[in-house]
């Protein structure tokens, strides 16, 4: 069974960490990935830096850049992650943008990331449409999942339908708004979570963007079945390093 | 084959909307007005009032005999460059900002490289009362001061982008960002026939004007609504485009795009993304554009900052695959002596992306009986500095 189905299913919620791979230098790829696994974190989202972030704030855009300053490219993450099994367990997701997994071969990438235990990839500018007609035959065929998010302007009628094409989880995008944003969560975002907790959807919904804290994850967590840290996370690691991790994530969940 | 957009979006292979969730309501929205609000009777009587009154169209279409002496062929040009404004940008501009209003948008957000687009965007804010942020890269704004201070008088706020390679490609990522974050009282209006569908078949067909006019001109002037040739400069693609679109079903006509070579097409300073590029997905578009073996989308080079783009519109991609249009790459010496020529000729200073167009009577051979329409997008008042500190002027 794929990692991330069987995660959802044995825990009750889930905390879910963003990296930028080859961040804060090329190589604590797969150091900062052992080290999450061992503070407790449930899950991983490997961002594949991409030139052009156009879903994100400031702090993912300077790790990205830093990143592929740093020398990361498709390659490398993947010569990086090739004996990831042999040490980590819990599920592990690459998000990207889908230009760089275009120029790599759509089929290639699934591939690779089969042969390496990858479980899921997001693409937030892969639109629904065209995975639904020319990608979802080669990740299914590659045991991937592939994730859908969902905005607190995202219909009623969409929500449904992403809910019937999804597998795994839905990425329940906390605002309008690009990832790193440091409002606090007020009713709007409650309201908004406990709307679509109400739909009862089939797949679970985890939170993302704009969760920095204890607070926040528990306001998103309360109506959903985890959530997702990343730039907080990147801020925290810019400013304590890989040793602090778990400090970090201590807070979140005590 | 057609060249033209496909009911999905595409032409050929190009286009789509490759773009984050967030943004779907916003293009979804907009796709499924777009069409119905262009073919509104009321609509269009008050873009073509304004188009008119405002604009000063229909722009003259003048055959240049001292040119056309110059190359032995017969040589018109579409004055662009004697709009409001000074270039074709505000076609589109006052077209999005009607799309806008009837959208009931209350705020407009723009990128520009050059200045051109800010400012007409800025200028059909002003005119309408509507509140409006230009995304400029921070390395454009200091290139480009006397654009920056026209916005500003007209009302418009100017953002840095200070992202990337704080130029074009990352004022237009800014914008989009911005467009995330305001999801519901935002209208983003697009600068070319780039981003995601339907924004490059919306631009064409603002800026189909000046073909509409071309076929109208041409027949009190040589008694046939079709030229041999259509000459455009090729940044993204929207002067291009609106020259072009009552032709791309007539292969009597033929299609010549002009991009810019920089320092050459293999000197690593260059913006000929037709030569140099790859099929990709670049803000929101499957199409043409320069980028690494890796994906990530470079920087390009251009003396003119219009043309500086690592991308070209989806028609355009498909217009070159298609081998309907043909592509030359022209360098910045090559346009630079083409735009005083045409000063010194004609008594018309070009905009440095409509001397890229003038270079091609230097790189091709037309026929003396040939008609050949080319799109003076541009004035070069912008380009001053430019054209002072290039020729010691
Ligand atoms: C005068 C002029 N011509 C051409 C362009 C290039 O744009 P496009 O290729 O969309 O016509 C610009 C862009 O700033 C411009 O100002």
């Amino acid at each position: 069974m794929n990692r991330i189905i069987s995660k959802l299913q044995h825990s009750k919620k889930l905390l879910s960490i963003y990296i930028t791979a080859g961040y804060p230098t090329l190589k604590d790829t797969t150091p900062l990935i052992e080290k999450l696994e061992q503070s407790g974190v449930d899950m991983i989202e490997i961002g594949l830096p991409f030139s052009d972030p156009l879903a994100d704030g400031p702090t993912i855009q300077a790790s990205s850049e830093q990143a592929l300053r740093n020398g990361m490219t498709t390659e490398v993450l993947f010569e990086q992650l090739k004996d990831i099994r042999k040490t980590v367990n819990i599920p592990l997701l690459i998000m990207g943008y889908f230009n760089p997994i275009l120029q790599y071969g759509v089929e290639a990438f699934c591939k690779k990331c089969q042969d390496i235990g990858i479980d899921g990839l997001i693409i937030p500018d892969l639109p629904m449409e065209e995975y639904l007609e020319q990608y979802k035959s080669i990740f299914e065929a590659h045991g991937l999942i592939n994730v859908f998010l969902i905005t607190p302007q995202t219909s009623e009628a969409r929500i449904r339908f992403i809910d019937s094409v999804s597998n795994g989880f839905i990425y329940m995008v906390s605002s309008a708004a690009t990832t790193g944003n440091t409002a606090s969560f007020g009713t709007t975002q409650t309201d908004y979570f406990k709307r679509i907790n109400r739909m009862q959807l089939n797949t679970p919904q985890i939170v993302g963007f704009g969760i920095k804290d204890h607070d926040s994850y528990t306001q998103a967590t309360t109506n959903s079945k985890g959530a997702i840290i990343g730039s907080a996370f990147i801020t925290f690691l810019n400013e304590f390093g890989i040793e602090k991790i778990d400090t970090f994530i201590g807070t979140i969940r005590p | 084959m057609s060249y033209n957009i496909n009911s999905k979006g595409y032409y050929g292979e190009f286009g789509g909307a490759y773009i984050p969730e967030m943004l779907y309501p916003n293009v979804e929205e907009l796709r499924q007005n777009y069409l119905n609000i262009m073919s509104d009777s009321a609509f269009q009587e008050e873009f073509q009032q304004l188009l008119k009154d405002y604009v000063g169209r229909p722009s003259p279409l003048y055959f240049a005999k001292r040119l056309s002496k110059a190359y032995n062929t017969k040589i018109y040009l579409k004055r662009e460059d004697l709009n409001h404004t000074g270039a074709h940008k505000i076609n589109n501009t006052i077209g999005q900002i009607l799309m806008a209003k009837r959208l009931g948008k209350t705020r407009i957000i723009a990128e520009t490289g050059a200045g051109q687009h800010g400012v007409a965007t800025a200028t059909v804010c002003a005119l309408m009362g509507i509140t409006c942020v230009v995304y400029m890269g921070e390395i454009d704004i200091k290139r480009q001061a006397p654009n920056v201070a026209r916005m500003k008088m007209l009302g418009a706020k100017v953002v840095p982008a200070t992202s990337g390679s704080k130029t074009l490609k990352d004022a237009t990522n800014e914008a989009i960002r911005d467009w995330i974050n305001n999801p519901v009282d935002t209208h983003y209006i697009i600068g070319s026939v780039v981003g995601p569908h339907p924004y490059p078949d919306m631009v064409a067909r603002f800026q189909s004007v000046i073909s509409e006019e071309i076929k109208q001109q041409l027949m009190t002037h040589e008694n046939t609504p079709t030229p041999d040739y259509v000459i455009a400069c090729v940044g993204g693609g929207s002067n291009a485009a609106g020259a072009y679109y009552h032709f791309l079903e007539d292969p009597s006509v033929k299609l010549i795009a002009a991009e810019a070579a920089g320092h050459g097409i293999n000197s690593g300073k260059s913006a000929a993304t037709s030569t140099l590029g790859r099929e990709g997905i670049i803000h929101g578009s499957k199409t043409l554009l320069m980028q690494t073996k890796d994906g990530q989308i470079t920087e390009p080079y251009s003396i003119s900052a219009g043309l500086d783009y690592p991308g070209i519109g989806p028609m355009h991609a498909h217009l070159f695959h298609s081998g309907r249009a043909e592509f030359i790459a022209v360098t910045d010496d090559e346009a630079m002596k083409s735009g005083l020529e045409l000063c010194q000729l004609e008594g018309i200073i070009p905009a440095i992306e409509s001397s890229h167009a003038l270079a091609v009577f230097n790189k091709k051979h037309f026929k003396p009986n040939d008609i050949v329409v080319l799109c003076l997008s541009g004035r070069g008042d912008k380009d001053l500095d430019n054209y002072i500190s290039y020729f010691n002027v």
